[in-house]
């Protein structure tokens, strides 16, 4: 299992190093540079391009920089000045993140429910309610989920709240827009999962002992058919919270994806570069965990590796 | 005990010549795959949408009056009417002429990535699963390393690298987009090379490059092209996102994320000029998803000749 773990941890900072690299330089290639306004004299701009260090040579500002990173320090921002990105992402990471938490748990905990009753209740119509759920869903790109919600339950009947993000009932519907293609997803795996594992032996085992049905779902089918959800479950992390980015636009919310897609059109180097860095630290993370939880929870994972 | 004699038997009903011969006419595999989705009612559905849609995304911008540049200050903002069948939108513009262009766009983006990437990733995945060896390590470590980078973030900063417009886009799709093909042709070569037919035509002196072509493509072929039926949605998905943000097709142009993007702000006002381009978006979207559905079935070799 340590030999798994260390493997897997090696191959997250290779990703990571590789991940910073191709950022820091694809940033420089960008056309346009930071200091572009017209109220700054020559004089000022090469004085603020010294202050940054543009004027070195690109390896020195890339070591710089990595020296920097390993330090936590992402820099100023060049746009908002006497911010340092650290400050703006410590401003609006935590909703961001709320908004993502709150779509993962909805996604996963009903996306589950559903692929087990379709998959229960196979042929029925609950199974078909089920697969067009899974179906629609993965059929809407998040913004339009988000504005047919804003529409009808924001602005014709007025149960939510439109916009912003100041209390429970500000949450409900961005979460809803942002969870719903996950949780067809989830649901879609689940239901074929759980399909296959329904003919193995190890379920009429317990059939013949004379397990009630509930306890063979509960304890033999569920256990052996999440598995394959728990596979998508780094690339869904990677999927909700750039989602995020659309659904922070269209409601209103003071998370990160605004000021990202902000730091690009200002040519805002050090903000897109400590933007895209951190993200891509936080997923690899999550990826790294749910590696490591898989090899846990799946003893072939490990061992297994031909 | 009586005594049987060979002469005394008469052979009935058996006949050398014609218990080999073929009754029915023979399928080839694409045949009996077409008949298998014919069948399959909700794939066949998904196939004529998209037949629909690609026929008017060619022929309904050349048909109309309007261009989908010019603009009319006297019909801003209509609704659906004889005059505009779709309405119009902010600047005058009409929305059935848009979306179709929207269609050419849109519909263009997500084959031409889908096509990229297969081709790419079989070549490359190809090479590693059947060859092994080094190359096949140095490459795949390569692949995993480039796998846990989240793929949206390259995107998003190649199209920034590369400016607004269509080919900036498709390059931008295909930079780490044909990694998922990669890996699955790789494991799919792998499996096949160790089997026995492979190993029979090895022995029998056939060379490399005919096994590749007569052995082990014919049998990944299907699972590749329902793999490009399946991806084409995610690309036309990503192609809205970045439209959606700001960096995906420079105006006039437009595609169905433009067109998504500009009702939205809109909405509370005039609700019609998103649901067109969202329609839209989602039916094709439903469509792909469902012939590639019908087609996993239909191209499973394992199903053939079943039901």
């Amino acid at each position: 299992m340590a030999k798994y773990i260390i493997k897997r941890v090696i191959a997250a900072i290779l990703t990571l190093l590789v991940l910073v690299t191709i950022v820091f330089f694809l940033v420089r290639l960008m056309p346009g540079e930071p200091f572009t306004n017209p109220k700054l004299t020559p004089d000022v701009a090469a004085n603020l391009r010294k202050y940054y260090g543009f004027d070195k040579p690109l390896i020195v500002q890339y070591f710089q920089y990595m020296g920097n990173l390993l330090r936590g320090d992402f820099g100023y921002s060049m746009h908002y000045t006497n911010k340092t990105v650290n400050y703006i992402i410590g401003q609006t990471f935590p909703f961001s993140a709320d908004l993502g938490i709150r779509a993962l748990c909805l996604a996963i905990s009903f996306g589950l429910i559903l692929g087990i009753l379709a998959a229960r209740k196979r042929g029925t119509k609950i199974d078909f309610f089920c697969v067009m759920v899974a179906i629609i869903g993965t059929s809407m790109p998040d913004f339009i989920i988000g504005a047919c919600l804003q529409y009808f339950f924001g602005i014709k009947w007025g149960l939510f709240p439109v916009a912003k993000y100041q209390g429970f009932q500000y949450t409900v519907l961005p979460a809803c827009a942002l969870s719903f293609y996950t949780l067809a997803h989830v649901s879609r795996i689940m239901r074929a999962s759980m399909l296959e594992v329904t003919s193995q032996d190890y379920i009429k085992t317990a059939r013949s002992k004379g397990l009630s049905e509930v306890r063979i779902t509960a304890k033999h089918q569920i256990r052996n058919a999440i598995m394959p959800v728990m596979t998508i479950l780094g690339p869904t992390v990677a999927a909700v919270l750039t989602g995020t980015f659309v659904i922070e636009a269209i409601f209103a919310i003071p998370g990160m994806g605004k000021y990202y897609v902000e730091s690009v059109s200002n040519n805002d180097y050090s903000m897109t570069l400590g933007m895209t860095v951190f993200y891509g630290i936080f997923l690899v993370f999550c990826n790294l965990i749910v590696d490591i939880l898989y090899g846990i929870a799946d003893p072939r994972v490990r061992i297994g590796k031909r | 005990m009586a005594e049987f004699k060979q002469e005394q038997f008469i052979i009935q009903g058996k006949n050398t010549e014609k218990m080999e011969s073929i009754s029915r006419p023979a399928l080839s595999f694409w045949q009996d795959a077409w008949r298998r989705l014919r069948k399959n009612r909700t794939a066949f559905i998904g196939l004529c949408i998209l037949t629909l849609y690609v026929l008017m995304a060619i022929f309904a911008p050349m048909l109309s009056r309007y261009s989908y540049t010019a603009m009319d200050s006297d019909a801003m903002n209509q609704a659906p009417s004889a005059l505009h069948w779709l309405g119009t939108d902010a600047t005058g513009r009409d929305q059935w002429v848009r979306v179709w262009m929207g269609a050419r766009v849109s519909l263009a983006i997500g084959l031409f990535t889908a096509v990229i990437n297969m081709c790419v990733g079989a070549v490359i995945g190809g090479l590693c699963g059947y060859y092994g060896g080094k190359l096949d390590m140095i490459v795949m470590r390569i692949v995993d390393i480039l796998y846990g980078i989240p793929s949206l973030i390259i995107t998003i900063l190649v199209m920034m690298v590369l400016g607004k417009g269509v080919a900036p886009l498709i390059v931008a799709l295909c930079v780490v987009g044909w990694i998922g093909t990669c890996r699955f042709v790789r494991g799919e070569v792998y499996r096949l090379k160790e089997q026995e037919f492979v190993m029979a035509a090895r022995v029998l002196g056939v060379p490399d490059f005919t096994i590749i072509l007569r052995h082990i493509i014919p049998n990944i072929i299907g699972m590749l092209v329902t793999n490009l039926c399946m991806s084409i949605p995610g690309a036309i998905f990503q192609e809205a996102f970045l439209s959606y943000i700001g960096l995906g097709i420079a105006p006039p142009n437009c595609s169905w994320g433009v067109l998504a993007k500009e009702g939205i702000a809109y909405l509370r006002i005039y609700p019609h000029e998103i649901f067109w381009p969202a329609f839209f978006i989602c039916t094709t979207m439903l469509a792909l998803n469902l012939l590639g559905d019908g087609l996993r079935d239909a191209l499973d070799p394992k199903l053939r000749g079943t039901e």
